[in-house]
């Protein structure tokens, strides 16, 4: 599988999954596409939320750094910190591929617990989005973090990937604005957040 | 068959009646659309025809106009033209142009339904415009240009020619312009010879503009070989320095009862009086009129005693009849006979103008286009008949024009002149009238119900309005467009030449450039006409 390992799926449901990440802190972008394999499907995911807390959840982590000099200071004083701590990502299934097939909406199955999750690399995410059907399930779910802030990070992840960005994203808007044909405010809340001027 | 054309939007609600709704697609700006531009829609199994109605804005959620977007971001504005708000525009269907089966055959037929939804709309392509409004061919003739638009109207002359048709307009709206550009087509490109009775000596040879600032040319001038200029009175033609090829003198026995009757109300006769007429006829025959016109006082005793007719009536025609026979052309005996000149003219395919010279009044015109008319129509019912019944070629088609047509066609005559029977036979003899009137009202109903194609200039009278557009499906409409034509050289066109009715500007006439688009460059013909152009204003 092509791309770049960035965790572990930890919790998975139908609609999304759970990955921990390797290395605290390595959470991939907010909006950006990634996949985990189900042989022979592949899942694709969108990535909406990040969240690095103690290993424990019975014990917070407490502020340590009243003497020390810098931040650095505090992890090197203390490098166990390192191991009571986990960085973790969530994503919202929007697709999967079998065979050579893409289709914009969820696999029969959710994802598998230990599955390696990796990042898309810009072909693949180019290749994933020539069509927006994706958009209708971002449009479509009730998440803890702001819709439009989710839509807008993703469009301005995959219009990189794409050679004429700025076409890709106007006709990205026009979906949207099909999507949400009588929410103008949340529509224009988008569209400023991926205006390319 | 689908159109290159740009796509502009889809269908997306509507009715027959009130027409549909097309939404524009973004790329489709509303600023670039006109009321009045013609559009085609792509249903699923015909193509429409249709006119822009009306121009509107909309969009998708109220909350866009009361917090409007920040369209200074041109992003944020093409993402929305189209999307969220979007233009959209009502377009009412007029004919089927193509798909269904009798549309190919025949051309464009009425609409009967509408398109389904999502249709494609796209403005109407040259070809689609040419099936509609006509292509400059052989057979047809530029005779306009619908109002506003680039395109020409061209009618098909032949097939206008199969009916009688009417021009009607008011005083000085344009009828004899467009009547001359008319017959100038017919002499050009239908195979129909013309009778025209030119009450005002506008036709045959140079006719002035109504502020007789300038003069414009006849038919002759189109063509010296194909047209003769017949007259009433050479004094006033030679004045005027016409060429005349006949002077057309009346014998008094060529004039009969039936004519009288015609004229009962112009020479205000009563009934009894052409009563009269005829009872005279049945005694004398052919030479009643003169007779009646000689008749000693005693001899008249006897006469109006064994034929019980009343004094008075007797009076009243004979100073009926001292009218007519005041007129100059009308003679004891007539030199030479008129009718048999004038188809000899027509059967080698001249037509033929008879000018009235300063012979203007009505009693004139009435007596000799009806009479005329009547003897050569019923030559030509022989000929079709025999044609018919020894299946020969039918006689060359044959069209009649006439001037202040409700005198000759109003509801107390239309039966008894030979018009009547003419506009109500139809095709049947070959024979078809051209009608030019001030006044529609005054034409029987039945006869303005048979004429084929009718164009009209602007009209103010509702009478006449109504008259004009009887029986036609979307009077209402039409008649908002009749009251919006300009005062001079606007008119509108409907009936059997055209496919649906059109308001259109008659192309111009009497400059320089009108002449030379007229004349046409290829055929035989319009050499011909360079060469007499060329001849007259060296
Ligand atoms: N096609 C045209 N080209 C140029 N001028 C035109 C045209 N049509 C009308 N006109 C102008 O309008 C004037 C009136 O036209 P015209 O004489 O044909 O009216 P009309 O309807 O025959 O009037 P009337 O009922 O009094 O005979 C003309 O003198 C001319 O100036
Ligand atoms: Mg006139």
């Amino acid at each position: 599988m092509t791309g770049n390992r960035v965790g572990e799926v930890i919790e998975a449901s139908t609609a999304g999954f759970t990955a921990q990440c390797y290395e605290l802190y390595q959470s991939p972008p907010l909006g950006s596409l990634v996949k985990t394999a189900d042989q022979p499907m592949e899942l694709y995911g969108v990535v909406y939320n990040a969240t690095t807390a103690s290993i424990d959840p019975g014990r917070r982590p407490i502020a340590r750094g009243g003497e020390a000099q810098s931040e650095d200071e505090i992890y090197r004083q203390s490098p166990q910190l390192l191991q009571l701590l986990r960085s973790e990502f969530s994503v919202l299934v929007v697709g999967h591929r079998q065979d050579v097939n893409i289709y914009h909406y969820l696999p029969p199955k959710p994802a598998r617990v230990h599955s390696f999750v990796y990042s898309c690399p810009p072909d693949e995410v180019k290749e994933f989005s020539q069509s927006l059907g994706f958009l209708n399930m971002l449009v479509n779910t009730g998440l803890p973090v702001p819709r439009d802030e989710l839509i807008a990070a993703c469009l301005r992840q995959i219009s990189h990937t794409h050679e004429d960005r700025h076409q890709f994203l106007v006709t990205a808007g026009k979906k949207l604005a099909t999507l949400l044909g009588n929410q103008f405010n949340q529509l224009n809340a988008i569209l400023e957040r991926i205006s390319d001027q | 068959m689908t159109s290159n054309e740009p796509r502009l939007g889809i269908v997306v609600a509507g009715s027959l009646t009130k027409g549909v709704e097309v939404k524009l697609d973004g790329a489709a700006s509303v600023e670039e659309m006109a009321v009045g531009r013609y559009v085609t829609i792509e249903g699923q199994n015909r193509r429409f025809f249709g006119m822009v109605t009306d121009i509107s804005l909309g969009v998708t959620d109220p909350s866009l106009t009361l917090t409007p977007p920040d369209v200074a971001d041109p992003f944020i504005a093409e993402v929305l033209a189209g999307t969220s708000t979007y233009g959209s525009l009502h377009v009412l269907p007029l004919l089927t142009i193509g798909g269904d089966a009798t549309s190919l055959l025949e051309g464009p037929q009425p609409v009967k339904t509408v398109p389904s939804h999502f249709s494609t709309v796209k403005l109407a392509s040259e070809q689609d415009m040419a099936l509609v409004f006509g292509k400059e061919d052989e057979g047809r003739f530029h005779i306009g240009n619908p109002l506003d638009m680039e395109t020409k109207l061209c009618l098909n002359l032949e097939e206008f020619v199969k009916r009688s048709n009417g021009i009607f307009g008011k005083s000085g709206t344009g009828k004899t312009f467009l009547t001359r550009i008319l017959l100038i087509g017919m002499l050009q490109k239908s195979k129909a010879v013309n009778l025209i009775f030119d009450m005002h000596n506008e036709y045959g040879w140079e006719g002035s503009s109504e502020e007789h600032t300038y003069k414009v040319k006849g038919l002759k001038q189109w063509g010296q070989s194909k047209v003769a200029i017949f007259t009433l009175d050479k004094e006033n033609s030679d004045t005027r320095r016409v060429p005349t090829d006949f002077t057309v003198q009346i014998g008094y026995d060529e004039i009969t009862p039936e004519d009288i009757s015609i004229l009962r109300p112009t020479l205000n006769l009563t009934e009894l009086a052409v009563e009269a007429a005829y009872q005279m006829r049945r005694r004398f025959g052919k030479s009643w009129l003169r007779r009646t016109l000689q008749l000693g006082e005693e001899e008249v005793a006897d006469i109006l005693k064994e034929a019980n007719i009343h004094e008075s009536s007797f009076q009243s025609l004979k100073r009926g009849l001292g009218i007519i026979e005041r007129l100059g052309f009308v003679v004891p005996q007539a030199p030479e006979d008129t009718v048999k000149h004038i188809l000899n003219h027509l059967d080698r395919g001249v037509s033929v103008v008879l000018e009235f010279g300063r012979y203007r009044e009505t009693s004139a015109y009435l007596l000799v286009a009806n009479m005329l008319s009547r003897r050569i129509y019923t030559l030509y019912q022989d000929r079709a008949e025999k044609a018919r019944a020894n299946n020969t070629p039918l006689p060359q088609p044959l069209v009649v024009t006439i001037e202040e047509a409700h005198k000759f066609l109003n509801h107390e005559v239309a039966d008894k002149t030979v018009f009547g029977t003419i506009a109500r036979e139809m095709r049947k003899y070959n024979v078809s009238l051209l009608v030019i009137d001030q006044r529609p009202s005054g034409i029987d109903d039945e006869v303005m119900s048979q004429l084929g194609t009718k164009i009209t200039c602007l009209l103010d009278n509702e009478r006449d309005i109504d008259s004009v557009l009887a029986g036609v499906s979307g009077k209402s409409e039409l008649k908002s467009v009749l009251a919006r034509l300009a005062p001079k050289q606007q008119a509108l066109i409907f009936g059997h030449a055209v496919p649906m009715p059109v308001a259109f500007q008659p192309r111009e006439y009497g400059s320089a450039e009108s002449y030379k688009s007229l004349a046409g460059s290829e055929s035989a013909l319009s050499q011909q006409i360079e060469k007499d152009i060329e001849e007259l204003w060296p």
